[in-house]
């Protein structure tokens, strides 16, 4: 009653708003605000030099540094590549297409866990990958990145690809017909068309990478200072009982994560405006 | 900004123009080709190479070990629990989906774009920190540990935290499938539906239910291979105990952590298996989905 009359902007002779609403706000608040906030709470009661300390401590910047830089380069990687197969997936025919097109999506399948152990083997240096690789893979940095590459894939492809589909070909042919080479109309056509997309699978990449975990721990080898990523510093300070000190790393990490949410927001309706002035 | 004047002399010859037929819009054969294979040998790397891997080390030791392995008491306990896990959560996120899809796809609210947001949410957060903040809820040191030991209830390093995190993860799947499709497909059929006289439930279960099954389905399967799958967020409230509040996904880091890679692998099968089938069932559902948005852009022209 109270929530059709203050918020309906139009009645409606359908039933079940105030039940349907009331009910997705108390579970929404219940599961996931109320929970949350419980991370801002909790760092309020600490002093801001001791808040300060925790999440700035030499071995918690070099996990901010790693996870940071390992996550960018992984969505840079898959923006690149994953423009490339959603080009091939869309435009080019090619056996096992439809099956291939399918696997894309495996690492929102595959648990993290699954996909983790199966890196490290493979990249190891006696594995499938890692004994032709002239450096060492698994348990080292460069291991974070291949376990952020592979959770990212599907991101740029699944943004890209229902784009490129929507390209009309009538602005190829007009390009062609001007006189541009396939690479001129791709650069300032094509191009320029996908690009909010491709900067939003880029930004949901990188953000579902800054706090993956899973697919991770397995391979990095996880060394203080070397090649321990955010997430699992905040495991470790919970497993010390320094539940302040995991709560304040875990605010930094809200904050930025919001952020890049807010971001991926004003991509998407940039996406969107874009797609629907062509 | 987009000139696409070239100068005269960037076009063609005239001469040497009909090299092959190909039309003026696609590529040179040896372009198309080299992209191909750009991203097949991209993929086989990261994604074809790794799902192999998990098969081929399960079997290395024989069918013998694999059976064990999946067999055993404590892995039979973590199956069961994955299983108990995804059984409450699943159901507990549909009926929240359907409830948030109903008001936000039907109705016109303020801060309609702001409940939006906040269904997204989960998926920005780390699932350690999903993990995080049930401890500090119900942890020893939270805001009802307290009160929960004084009852002697156990949430974190039980499964009730295990339930509670699952939950968490997996919160805007269902919503996140149905949104758009409802909105799409507006509310006449509804409203018909009530001015003929249909009860609130009748018009529910006839007229909003058989339109968007196939979206329900497939945000099911999302949510349920994710809620089987989820590790960082299960492994922070588990406390790890073998044979009760263990996974299969942590089941499967303790036998890695053990050496017992033919085992550990073996667990993971099952689970890659879950999710070849997840991807099956998607891409029939999506076909499925597909059809139906087109059968309600074509009504809504």
């Amino acid at each position: 009653m109270l929530l059709s009359r203050t918020l309906l902007r139009r009645h409606s002779v359908l039933p079940g708003f105030d039940l349907a609403l009331g009910f997705a706000l108390l579970y929404l608040s219940l599961i996931v605000l109320i929970p949350l906030s419980a991370a801002f709470l909790k760092t309020f009661t600490m002093s801001w030099p001791a808040f300060w300390e925790a999440v700035s401590s030499p071995r918690v910047v070099a996990s901010y540094r790693l996870s940071f830089g390992a996550s960018f380069a992984a969505a840079l990687l898959n923006a690149f590549f994953g423009l490339v197969v959603a080009w091939v997936l869309v435009r080019y025919e090619f056996p096992f297409k439809r099956l291939i097109d399918a696997l894309v999506d495996l690492p929102f399948a595959l648990p993290t866990a699954v996909a983790g152990i199966a890196l490290t083997a493979i990249y190891a240096q006696n594995g499938w990958i890692g004994q032709w690789l002239p450096f060492k893979v698994s348990f080292t940095p460069l291991g974070v990145f291949v376990a952020l590459v592979f959770i990212g894939v599907p991101f740029v492809v699944r943004t890209v690809q229902p784009v490129l589909e929507d390209v009309s070909r009538e602005l190829e042919e007009a390009a062609a017909t001007l006189g541009a080479s396939r690479l001129q109309t791709f650069t300032q056509v094509i191009l320029p068309i996908v690009l909010p997309a491709l900067l939003t699978g880029f930004a949901l990449a990188f953000a579902r990478a800054l706090g993956e975990y899973g697919s991770v721990i397995f391979i990095a080898g996880n060394m203080p200072m070397v090649s321990e990523i955010t997430p699992l510093l905040i495991i470790t300070k919970l497993e010390q009982y320094d539940v302040p000190g995991a709560t304040a790393i875990a605010v930094v990490m809200l904050v930025i994560s919001f952020a890049l949410l807010l971001l991926i927001n004003t991509l998407q309706t940039w996406a969107r405006k874009r797609q629907g002035g062509i | 900004m987009n000139t696409l004047a070239v100068p005269a002399a960037k076009l063609p010859q005239a001469g040497a123009a009909p090299r092959a037929l190909r039309p003026a819009t696609g590529e040179a054969p040896w372009v198309r080709a080299a992209l191909i294979v750009t991203a097949l040998v991209f993929l086989t790397l990261f994604l074809f190479v790794p799902l192999a891997a998990v098969f081929v080390e399960a079997f290395k030791k024989g069918w013998g070990v694999y059976w064990a392995a999946i067999t055993e008491p404590d892995a039979r306990s973590a199956i069961a629990l994955t299983l108990l896990a995804a059984g409450i959560s699943v159901p507990l996120n549909l009926v929240f989906g359907i409830s948030a899809a109903w008001a936000i796809a039907k109705f016109d609210f303020r801060g309609k774009n702001l409940l939006l947001t906040l269904i997204d949410l989960p998926f920005s957060v780390s699932p350690v920190i999903a993990g995080l903040i049930y401890v500090l809820v119900f942890g020893l040191q939270g805001w009802l540990g307290p009160w929960l030991q004084t009852h002697d209830l156990k949430v974190i390093f039980a499964v009730p935290g295990i339930v509670l995190a699952t939950v968490f993860i997996t919160f805007p799947f269902v919503a996140r499938e149905l949104i758009p499709l409802m909105q799409a497909q507006g509310q006449e059929q509804e409203e018909a539906a009530r001015v003929l006289g249909a009860t609130g439930w009748q018009m529910f279960r006839r007229v909003t239910l058989p339109n968007v099954k196939w979206a329900l389905l497939y945000g099911v399967i999302l949510c349920n291979a994710r809620a089987m799958g989820e590790f960082g967020a299960v492994s922070v409230v588990s406390g790890h105990i073998r044979g009760q509040t263990n996974t299969m996904p942590l089941h499967i880091e303790i036998l890695y952590n053990e050496y017992q890679f033919a085992a550990a692998f073996a667990v993971a099968s099952l689970l890659a298996l879950l999710a070849l089938v997840t991807l099956g069932l998607k891409y029939i559902v999506e076909q499925r989905v597909k059809h139906q948005r087109r059968g309600a852009g074509d009504r809504a022209e």
